[in-house]
């Protein structure tokens, strides 16, 4: 049943120094479908894939508009997400009553990771299972930040979350860069491919992952399936035509143009 | 007398009296007008440093006008231990906003609006604060004036004032504003207004402090005196023309 005999507790050590309730709420984070997010200096880009728990049913919403400047995906237990999107949601509208502006990123983070925090720390407590990624633009420029159970939260690039979010991750370190320097275009296509690595082989669809953006000049929204659509459509003509390239190179050992990392290319086609 | 006291047949005033809270009912140290204006590089806002005990010049020497923060100045007139009260708000909101040492920090507007939310709120509860006040900064290259009134009443402008100054100053401000103003010139124009303000407003005192706030930082001045004129023949009669009942 228990694992061993100091994990009853949120508040109980282990005299290795660990908190194992909390250690399994992160756990809870992992098995949750992936979410990424990624940034340039203008733009933040979240995307999840949607997993139905059942052919009949419908998958659960995972990225979530908190105001018109941020907006979160989560991975984990979907009804604590609601929850704590919700007080984010009321930290913002709060703050923009009071001041007529935009509540700072940075100041919304560090209240979210105070409120779970203190989770940790009462025994009548049980952690949040759910780990942010918070995207959003304010004074300061474009901001990515990843929340997590324990309390703890960290600004990123680009980072990944959830089940199988190691490929993704990897994908990400490889490029991450250049992503400064993306337009928006690049980055919701390098987001897609993210989400394309955790599937391990599965098929992307745009039914399977939902996209959203912010940035200059562009509120908070998540992006239509249709566009995503093209996006993936374009994305498989070039992984298509790139097995042909390689096809066509072992046949007469001739370097060949289509054989060029995959840069520009996808998003002249639609 | 205390609120909530008991009336002369010994039974109590009434319940609202009960509470034992006293509000302003009636302000009684007061500042008069406040003028305020953008100019080139920022904003400047002058006042005078008189406190009236009712129509007694009571105090000569009141600093009306105080920085709030980094990129704000903010100018008051009406009751001022209520102006003080304020000032502890403002401290309190600016100590707070610092402490989360995030680099983040309250510009004017967001100043503004929060002076605005509490006005009001007060007002709401039927114990507002006594001022008219005018909120003027830069932050990011972008000036910022505005007002506040006792009930929560609130504009921008290029110019403001408050009290007798809406009457007296701003269609002064009005004819000779411009966007370009040199410090110098927007001096000018304040110090016109003060003249007349002086002249015509019975609660005005001839000790100024004008301040000017740019991206740089505040700067406000020592107190100083504006040179009069009394001979104008419009102040030798100053009945004739306006006769009453004595």
């Amino acid at each position: 049943m228990f694992r061993n005999q100091y994990d009853t507790d949120v508040t109980t050590w282990s005299p290795a120094g660990r908190l194992f309730q909390v250690e399994y709420a992160m756990e809870a984070v992992k098995q949750g479908s992936a979410a990424i997010g990624l940034r340039s200096a203008t733009h933040i880009v979240l995307a999840t894939v949607n997993k139905a728990t059942s052919e009949l049913s419908s998958h659960q919403k995972k990225i979530f508009k908190v105001d018109d400047h941020i907006g979160v995906a989560i991975a984990g237990l979907t009804a604590d997400g609601r929850v704590l999107s919700r007080y984010l949601r009321n930290e913002c509208i709060n703050h923009s009553f009071v001041y007529e502006s935009p509540l700072p990123i940075s100041r919304l983070v560090v209240q979210l990771a105070d409120k779970a925090q203190v989770c940790t720390q009462r025994s009548w407590k049980r952690p949040y299972g759910v780990g942010l990624l918070v995207a959003g633009l304010d004074e300061t420029g474009a901001h990515l930040y990843y929340n997590c159970p324990s309390g703890n939260y960290f600004e990123y690039q680009a980072f990944a979350i959830g089940s199988r979010s190691q490929a993704a991750k990897t994908y990400l370190e490889r490029r991450f860069d250049n992503f400064d320097k993306y337009s928006r275009e690049e980055l919701i296509k390098d987001g897609i491919f993210a989400i394309k690595e955790t599937l391990q082989g599965e098929k992307l669809t745009s039914a399977i992952c939902t996209v959203a953006i912010v940035g200059v000049g562009e509120p908070f929204h998540i992006i239509n399936q249709q566009a995503i659509e093209q996006v993936i459509q374009s994305l498989d003509i070039v992984e298509d035509a790139q097995v042909e390239a390689a096809a066509a190179e072992s046949a007469s050992e001739e370097p060949s143009a289509a054989q060029e990392p995959a840069a520009a290319a996808p998003m002249d086609l639609q | 007398m205390e609120w909530g006291a008991v009336s002369s047949e010994g039974k109590e005033v009434s319940t609202i009296l009960e509470s034992g809270s006293q509000r302003t009912l009636s302000p009684y140290v007061t500042g008069t007008s406040v003028l305020g204006l953008k100019y080139k590089d920022g904003v400047i806002m002058a006042a005078d440093m008189g406190g009236s005990y009712g129509s007694t010049l009571r105090y000569k020497s009141v600093e009306r006008i105080k920085p709030i923060g980094k990129h704000t100045l903010l100018g008051a007139s009406g009751e001022i231990s209520d102006f003080q009260e304020i000032l502890r708000y403002l401290d309190e909101l600016i100590i707070y906003d610092h402490m989360w040492d995030d680099g983040n920090s309250l510009g004017p507007k967001e100043v503004h609006n929060y002076l605005n939310r509490v006005m009001y709120n007060r007002r709401n509860k039927f114990n507002p604060l006594w001022n008219s006040l005018v909120v003027g900064g830069v932050k990011n290259g972008q000036k910022y004036l505005g007002m506040v009134g006792m009930i929560g009443t609130h504009y921008e402008d290029n110019h403001v004032a408050t009290g007798f100054g809406n009457h007296l100053a701003r269609p002064i401000m009005r004819a000779e504003w411009r966007e370009d103003l040199t410090f110098e010139e927007a001096v000018k124009i304040l110090e016109k207004c003060l003249l007349v303000l002086l002249y015509r407003d019975r609660s005005a005192i001839n000790k100024f402090q004008i301040s000017k706030i740019t991206e740089e930082g505040v700067t406000i001045s020592e107190p100083y005196a504006l040179k009069t004129f009394w001979g104008f023949s419009a102040f030798q009669n100053p009945t004739k023309g306006a006769e009453g009942s004595w």
